[in-house]
């Protein structure tokens, strides 16, 4: 089942003197439970590819939809509330909230759910643990590694119980000992949940693990292949 | 989580945020103290005519006040006070003998306001036996002795024991004079009114004019609390029914607008404090919002709408100005208590204050509802100092603020 149907995806940049074609027309579907590494060199679109499929970025033209619904019809408010329901992010450079503890951060989007507090402390010590820090709780993000405080973000990004995880270049800061784990514990949380999962990567060792490589050059899809992982 | 959210916030740059507290709390202090300062002063200044001048109320016979008719004489006075001390929270009731006359020695003459007082009552509702500055209150002189003003004293060229000629027009609208000696010298540090009163006993001016025997011109009336004015008014009213019944604040109007601009121009002082630290606040929030770019990209990209980001940097706002706030209405507070007991010392400057009727020696007074408003008054400054720095917070785009590196 299509969890992600996109059609005609556009994206011009207007500076003053040239149009620039970030996106240029990708049409692709994403199925659930999906572990996926879109690929490209740098400047190819692919954050801002990610960036429309997440509601960040407001296509030129073209369609979004996401669980049947087009995310770009929506007013910035529905949109908002959507992105938190159904999207979750992970992003480069971990983006926690400093003054928050590791808990807190996991804890977070749940309450901006209005989910009951038993039901976050509960479900916040779950993810925790299950991405192997439970023991880190109460720490707060300073004094945790890159590893740990990536870690923490996943947690973060599993917490709304979201249709599908983005994630751009989430290793791109990580030594290969903190990837190793990092992409272990996705693929496993792919496995757990059926969460699925759009990676926008260099990082050759995520393209090893994905079953799905998207390759995009110039805007355009350049190459859609899948695995047996 | 908002609240813990915008409360740790504050305290990530703990330099800026201990600076800008420090500046709203040293701001608060001054208008605090300040407002202390000129509310004892106002307190003292109306305290001093209402102890020493009028007391808190006062029964006329109608048109009495505008006239000063010597005919317009309340003739069961004597019976009105008995009944009038009966009030609960009355603490003195004294009837007087109000005339104006002409006070001459050898040298000059002048024109006076004379007050027949009644030696045991009067003391319960004015104090000017304890402001003599020589001799005794209507004491020492075996024949009509007169209490005067140091700047009488002054004007008349007289001293204790000189002889004075008051002349004045008695019930049959005859002039009559009567000899008296100055018994003691007082001054209130108001120098009108020490230049234009004078009292002798009761006793004395009645046998000089005739004035029947238990009637008065002025009932003055001394009370425990200003608070209880309206309820002893009100009594005092049904028992002098066809007389007038004036209380200090409409006896000296002036005294009461005193107080109502004094308190005006304490909020339009505090106003402009705020408003002075306002844009440090402004300031403040703004380079934070410019150093969290990135991190409300990020808030906004996982859920937190702009409602929630907009009460986020308010809330954050708020909190910074109301730390400041508080340790200002505190310390503020505590230097007002202290002062209140152990008085600011404007002995240097005396001589002017006491021209203008002040006391010199201020004794610091302070009403909590102040405190509460200017508490609420802090609040909305820290709204309103939030409101452009949240309005540019909100202007972000999370796509482009997750860009920055």
């Amino acid at each position: 089942m299509n969890v992600i149907e996109i059609k005609d995806l556009v994206k011009i940049y207007n500076s003053s003197e040239v149009q620039v074609k970030a996106v240029n027309g990708i049409t692709i579907n994403f199925e659930e439970g999906e572990f996926t590494a879109v690929v490209g060199p740098s400047g190819s679109g692919k954050t801002t590819f990610l960036n429309m499929l997440g509601g960040l970025d407001r296509p030129t033209s073209g369609s979004v939809k996401i669980g049947g619904t087009n995310v770009w019809d929506l007013s910035s408010r529905k949109l908002i509330d959507f992105r938190m329901n159904n999207i979750g992010f992970v992003f480069q450079s971990y983006n926690l909230i400093p003054v928050l503890t590791a808990g807190e951060n996991v804890e977070f989007i749940m309450h901006l759910q209005g989910k009951p507090k038993k039901e976050r402390e509960q479900r916040t010590r779950e993810l925790l643990e299950s991405v192997g820090i439970g023991d880190r709780i109460k720490s707060r993000p300073a004094k945790l590694s890159g590893g740990q405080q990536q870690r923490v973000a996943v947690a973060r990004a599993l917490a709304s119980k979201p249709e599908f995880i983005l994630a751009d270049e989430p290793t791109a800061n990580l030594d290969s000992t903190a990837t190793s784990g990092l992409l272990e514990l996705m693929a496993e949380m792919n496995r757990k949940f059926k969460t699925t999962f759009i990676f926008a990567t260099h990082d050759q060792r995520v393209m090893d693990k994905a079953r799905r490589i998207v390759t995009i050059e110039d805007g355009k899809i350049l190459k859609d292949e899948r695995f047996e992982r | 989580m908002l609240f813990s959210i915008s409360w740790r916030n504050i305290w990530r740059n703990k330099v800026r945020s201990l600076v800008i507290i420090f500046s709203i709390a040293l701001g608060i202090f001054a208008g605090v103290a300040s407002t202390a300062f000129m509310k004892g002063l106002t307190e003292q200044r109306i305290q001093k005519v209402i102890k020493t001048e009028i007391s808190y109320i006062q029964i006329h016979k109608e048109g009495f006040r505008q006239n000063s008719d010597f005919k317009g004489y309340m003739p069961d006075a004597a019976q009105l006070v008995s009944e009038i001390r009966k009030i609960p929270n009355v603490t003195g009731v004294s009837e007087r003998i109000v005339v104006q006359a002409m006070a001459a020695t050898a040298e000059t003459a002048t024109g006076v306001l004379v007050s027949g007082v009644d030696m045991e009552n009067e003391p319960e509702v004015t104090n000017i036996s304890e402001k003599l500055l020589e001799g005794e209150y209507l004491k020492g002189i075996k024949k009509n002795p007169v209490v005067i003003g140091k700047k009488l004293a002054e004007k008349l060229n007289a001293k204790i024991r000189t002889r004075i000629v008051i002349t004045l027009q008695d019930t049959a609208n005859n002039v009559v004079s009567g000899l008296f000696r100055v018994s003691g010298i007082y001054t209130t540090n108001n120098n009108m009114y020490d230049e234009s009163h004078v009292f002798v006993k009761a006793g004395d001016i009645r046998s000089l004019t005739e004035l029947p025997e238990g009637a008065a011109h002025e009932i003055a009336i001394n009370i425990d609390d200003n608070e209880n004015l309206p309820l002893v008014e009100e009594s005092v009213k049904k028992l002098a029914t066809g007389y007038e019944v004036l209380d200090w604040k409409s006896l000296r109007p002036e005294m009461n607008y005193l107080t109502e601009a004094m308190d005006l121009y304490m909020y339009i002082f505090i106003i402009i404090i705020l408003l002075a630290l306002l844009f440090g606040i402004i300031n403040t929030m703004l380079m934070v919002v410019m150093e969290r770019t990135k991190e409300i990209g990020m808030l906004m990209a996982i859920g937190m709408n702009k409602t929630r980001i907009f009460s986020m940097i308010v809330l954050e706002s708020v909190l910074l100005s109301l730390v400041g706030g508080v340790v200002g209405i505190v310390i503020g507070a505590l230097f007002a208590k202290w002062k209140s007991t152990s008085p600011v010392d404007l002995s240097m400057w005396a001589q002017g204050y006491e021209q203008l009727g002040y006391d010199a020696y201020v004794y610091l007074s302070l009403e909590p509802m102040m405190l509460v408003n200017i508490t609420i008054m802090v609040i909305f400054t820290g709204v309103i100092a939030a409101l452009y720095p949240a309005y540019k917070a909100l202007k972000n785009d999370p796509a482009d603020a997750l860009r920055i590196e």
